[in-house]
């Protein structure tokens, strides 16, 4: 049994939220790069590099890649031999959030309620998701995400007959739906099988999976691989104004499901795809 | 081609400008998004004045990340405009004559757009830092409680945008 004290899980939440609105990680950043190489239209080409520089103004004067900092989504794996000191851990973490948020000049986007809707003036509370795991550590993720590309996420219940194919075509179809107002190029987070509420947090979790890793599933890696293939031959492009950019990857993530379903959840993300990690 | 454009906007400008054209804005422009948007409607409906005067001014979908010491205003890109598009043609019937945001329009704003004669330009989603540079003042001239969906009074220098719908209707987003 290993103790941990929650002040220490608000001090990394809040550094997390604040360092994912300020830098890319590695992964997407090394994709936006790239990008701008092989990009095949001419204004396709300006557009990403205007992007590639508010990287840089970002990180060198210290503004947030995006005036939407999102919502922040945090995944908590904890191990079952952890013990957690202190105050009730969703308090720990929201106040993580706001210290991050408040502290470190990121835009207070959070509703209190959806429909009264009064901004909560810090951000909180995130939509946290708990998983009780081996171990003694906590695995942190820390996924702030923009509604931008939210709004045009999708789940669909396909019939089992539907297949592979069906579901090709439910990702390639949203992604034309969201045209440019998902701030394209996009990140595609797909999540296959589950229940109605599973399929929608596997396709949450596969944007925060490293973008030069594939599903270890290989039918599933290939698929991988075609969807962004053929993502990027829509013309959708940058800024949604042409080219060969609209998608920097696409992630896929799979689960058992029952006899009579084919549940499929489509998350958008822009390219500025914020997913931070830590071990405690 | 490209286009150097001062504010307001007249109606001369509006019919010179084309979808494809790539524009730099100087000038007073304001910000407004969902909630002000919504604000400013109402208070049309029920026969009130504006905060602001609409008349050839022009509207950037835009809620700011909060400014640190010494900066004008924080990270500034657009928002996506279609949440706009149920309160925009009474807006454009109040003189409005140009948006910036970004995403798709619906129908019924474009035929406003054609009717009041009025221009929508994108400017580049998710590049919210390097917008700011071209705001040189920033200021809340109404509902302040809103945060940062507040109105901001914006003093813009060459801020980069591109004619997606010009009041010809031409869409540069409909190229399939």
């Amino acid at each position: 049994m290993r103790t941990i004290s929650t002040d220490i899980i608000t001090q990394n939440i809040k550094e997390m939220c604040i360092e994912a609105n300020y830098e890319l990680s590695d992964d997407v950043k090394g994709r936006m790069l790239e990008s701008v190489q092989t990009e095949s239209a001419e204004i396709g080409k300006q557009i990403l590099s205007q992007l590639e520089q508010n990287l840089e103004i970002a990180k060198s004067d210290q503004i947030p890649i995006c005036q939407d900092t999102g919502m922040a989504v945090v995944f908590l794996k904890i191990g079952q031999d952890v013990h957690i000191e202190g105050d009730y851990l969703e308090d720990a973490v929201n106040e993580g959030i706001r210290q991050g948020y408040v502290e470190g000049y990121l835009r207070k986007s959070v509703v209190g309620d959806p429909l009264i809707r009064e901004n909560t003036k810090d951000n909180t509370p995130g939509v946290i998701h708990y998983e009780i795991v081996p171990g003694d550590k906590i695995d942190i993720t820390v996924a702030p995400k923009g509604f931008g590309s939210e709004n045009m996420s999708r789940v669909c219940m396909l019939k089992p007959a539907d297949g592979i194919e069906g579901v090709k075509e439910a990702v390639i179809e949203t992604v034309k739906l969201a045209g440019p107002n998902a701030c394209p190029p996009v990140v595609v987070g797909v999540g296959i099988g589950g229940t109605f509420e599973k399929c929608t947090l596997l396709a949450k979790k596969a944007l925060t999976r490293d973008l030069n890793t594939h599903n270890e599933i290989p039918y599933v890696a290939e698929m991988e691989e075609e969807l962004l293939n053929k993502i990027n031959a829509l013309d959708i492009g940058p800024g949604g104004l042409g080219g060969s950019t609209t998608a920097l990857g696409v992630n896929v993530e799979v689960y058992p499901t029952h006899i009579a379903g084919l549940p499929v959840a489509i998350n958008m993300c822009c390219h500025v795809n914020r997913h931070i990690h830590r071990v405690i | 081609m490209e286009k150097y454009i001062t504010t307001p906007i007249t109606e001369k400008t509006v019919s010179e400008l084309k979808a494809g054209d790539y524009v730099y804005i100087t000038g007073t422009i304001y910000t407004a998004r969902d909630a002000a948007h919504k604000r400013l409607y109402e208070a049309l409906q029920q026969g009130e004045e504006l905060p602001i005067h609409l008349e050839n001014n022009t509207l950037y979908y835009l809620g700011p990340s909060p400014a640190r010491e010494g900066q004008v205003i924080g990270s500034a890109g657009p928002t996506t405009s279609s949440r706009m598009d149920k309160y925009t043609p009474l807006l454009l019937k109040q003189g409005l004559k140009g948006m910036i945001g970004k995403g798709k329009r619906s129908p019924e704003v474009i035929e406003a757009m054609h009717e009041n004669h009025a221009v929508y330009f994108a400017a580049i989603g998710g590049a919210g830092a390097l917008l700011s540079k071209c705001i040189k003042k920033a200021e809340v001239v109404a509902y302040e409680d809103l945060g940062t969906e507040a109105i901001r009074k914006l003093e813009v220098e060459n801020l980069p945008v591109i004619v997606v719908i010009d009041e010809q209707k031409n869409n540069l987003y409909e190229r399939h």
